[in-house]
C-alpha cells in the first residue's frame, strides 16, 4: 500500500480492463515520472472523450449526438439488424460497403470467467428493439471466437420464439491463406458453410 | 544457433483454461498440463487471422503443445489439437456456462504454477469430454466435477457418516463449514436440510455413479446443486465468478414439468 493519492491512482488504474495490480503500479509510476505536460494532455483527452462522445441511444454505437449517423440515416434498411460486440466492428463492417441495414452494439461478449453475463451486455435493449416487429432478419456478427460463438448461441435461443430469420456470418478460411495452415475448427466451419459454385 | 544455448523446450498435453490479450496480436494462454501443472505461456501472433495457431489456443481446447521456458512466461512454439471441445460447448449455452465454471475451478484449485496436478488435469479432461458428449445433464456434470476436484484438492465432503463425530449416516443435515453431513447431536445452527434423495445424488456424483445421478429428479438436482455451490464458495476464497452465470435450463423444460407433477 502506498500513501494517499498514489494508491488512489493505482486503484483507479487497476479497475481498467486488462490492467492487473502489477500493471496498475507500473503505469502509476510511469505517470509519476512522466513530463507534466504529457500527463496533462492525457487527463484532458480523458475528460473530453467523456464529455463529447456518448453511445447512440438506439444502437449503442459511439456517437457525437443522441443518435449515431447510421441510425439517423433514413436510407438504411430498418428490417435487417446486425448485432456486433463493439463499435469497432461497426467500422469494420461499414468498410465492406456490403451491408445496408442497421446495427446493435452489445458492448462485449458473454464471458463467465471474467464475470460478464447476459445482463452486463445490451441484450435487454436489443429485445426491446425487436419487440415492435420492424426487424425481420437478425444477423449475429459477434466475433468468431469462443465467447462470440457462445453469445450468438445465447441470442439465437433467446429470440427463437419471435420467429425472426436469424443468420450468423459465415466463417471459414481466411482469404489469401493456405488450406494446410487452417486449424480443425476453422476448416470444419468452412465445410459447413460451403456454397454452390454456379458456373 | 549460438544464442539458443540454454533454451529449454518441453512438450506436454494440456487444456486451455483462459486467454488474455497481450499487446497488439499476442495472447497469454493459461494451460492446465498433464505433467507441468498450470502454465502461463505467450502465444505470439495468435490474434492475427492467418496465425498458424488458429482456434487451437481457445479455452476448452485439449492440445498437444510444445513450449520453451521463458523468463517469466513460457512461449508456445507448436500446437496440435487433441480435441476441440470449445466448438461443441459454444453451440449449447448450458454446456458452455457449465464448462466455464469448470475451467475457473481448475485454475483456482491449481494454486502454484508449474506444480504438477495430474489428478486435476485428468478430472478436467474427463469433465469436458462428458460435457461435450452430451450424455448427461450439463449441471450434473459440473456438480460431479466440482465435488471431485475439491476432493482432490483436499476438501472431500462426507455424505455418509457425520462429518464431526463419525456417527453412521445417512443424516438429513448438511453443514458446509463442517465438511459434510452432520448427525442431529452435532448439527450446528444454520445447517441445511437435505432430502435423503439429494444426499444420495451428491454421493453418486462424488463417486461417479451415473445410473443413480441421471435418474435423480429435478427437485433433488436443485437441492444438490445448492449444496455444491455453497461448498465451492466456502472453500474457494472470493468464490467462483462464473458459478452464478451457469445456465441450468433443462432442454425444452421437460424435466421441470415432471418435477412439479411429482410435488
Ligand atoms: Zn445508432
Amino acid at each position: 500500500m502506498y500513501e494517499g493519492v498514489v494508491q488512489d491512482l493505482i486503484d483507479e488504474l487497476g479497475r481498467l480492463p486488462g490492467v492487473g495490480p502489477k500493471g496498475a503500479q507500473r503505469i502509476a509510476f510511469h505517470l509519476l515520472a512522466a513530463d507534466p505536460a504529457d500527463v496533462r494532455r492525457l487527463a484532458q483527452v480523458l475528460i473530453e472523450v467523456k464529455e463529447k462522445v456518448r453511445f447512440c441511444r438506439t444502437c449503442f454505437n459511439v456517437a457525437e449526438a443522441e443518435e449515431c449517423r447510421i441510425c439517423q440515416d433514413p436510407r438504411r434498411d430498418p428490417s435487417v439488424l446486425c448485432v456486433v460486440e463493439e463499435s469497432k466492428d461497426v467500422v469494420a463492417i461499414e468498410k465492406t460497403r456490403e451491408f445496408r441495414g442497421r446495427y446493435h452494439v452489445l458492448g462485449g461478449a458473454i464471458n463467465p470467467i471474467e464475470g460478464i453475463g447476459p445482463d452486463d451486455l445490451r441484450i435487454r435493449e436489443l429485445m426491446t428493439r425487436l419487440a415492435d416487429g420492424t426487424v425481420t432478419e437478425l444477423i449475429l456478427a459477434t466475433d468468431p471466437n469462443l465467447e462470440g460463438e457462445a453469445t450468438a448461441t445465447y441470442l439465437a435461443r433467446l429470440v427463437k420464439p419471435m420467429g425472426l430469420r436469424v443468420t450468423r456470418l459465415a466463417s471459414g478460411l481466411p482469404v489469401g491463406g493456405d488450406l494446410e495452415y487452417a486449424d480443425e475448427v476453422t476448416l470444419g466451419r468452412a465445410f459447413e458453410g460451403r456454397r454452390l459454385l454456379d458456373v | 544457433m549460438a544464442h539458443t544455448v540454454g533454451v529449454s523446450l518441453y512438450r506436454d498435453e494440456g487444456v486451455v483454461l483462459r486467454t488474455q490479450k497481450l499487446g497488439e496480436a499476442d495472447r497469454i494462454v493459461t494451460l492446465l498440463t498433464r505433467d507441468h501443472g498450470r502454465v502461463r505461456a505467450v502465444a505470439k501472433g495468435v490474434r492475427r487471422t492467418r496465425s498458424r495457431f488458429g482456434s487451437r489456443l481457445e479455452p476448452f481446447t485439449h492440445v498437444d503443445v510444445q513450449l520453451y521456458v521463458g523468463r517469466s512466461l513460457d512461449v508456445v512454439t507448436q500446437v496440435e489439437t487433441l480435441a476441440p471441445y470449445g466448438a461443441a460447448l459454444a453451440a449449447d449455452y448450458p454446456r458452455y456456462t457449465a464448462g466455464t465454471a469448470m475451467l475457473e475451478t481448475a485454475e483456482r484449485l491449481t494454486v502454484e504454477e508449474r506444480e504438477p496436478a495430474v489428478q486435476q488435469y485428468l478430472l478436467l479432461v474427463g469433465g469436458l469430454r462428458a460435457l461435450a458428449g452430451g450424455e448427461h445433464d450439463p449441471g450434473l456434470v459440473l456438480d460431479a466435477y466440482l465435488l471431485r476436484s475439491l476432493s482432490v484438492a483436499g476438501y472431500a465432503p462426507s455424505f455418509g457418516a457425520c462429518a464431526r463425530c463419525g456417527a453412521p449416516g445417512p443424516h438429513r443435515a448438511f453443514a458446509v463449514p463442517e465438511g459434510g453431513a452432520v448427525c442431529p447431536d452435532c448439527r450446528p445452527p444454520g445447517s441445511a436440510s437435505l432430502a435423503p434423495e439429494a444426499t444420495a445424488l451428491l454421493a453418486a456424483l462424488l463417486t461417479g455413479d451415473w445410473a443413480v445421478a441421471d435418474a435423480a429428479e429435478p427437485r433433488y438436482r436443485r437441492e444438490a446443486q445448492g449444496i455444491v455451490a455453497a461448498y465451492v464458495q466456502w472453500h474457494l476464497e472470493r468464490g467462483l465468478r462464473s458459478l452464478r452465470l451457469v445456465d441450468r435450463t433443462t432442454p425444452e423444460g421437460g424435466q421441470t414439468v415432471r418435477a412439479t407433477g411429482d410435488a
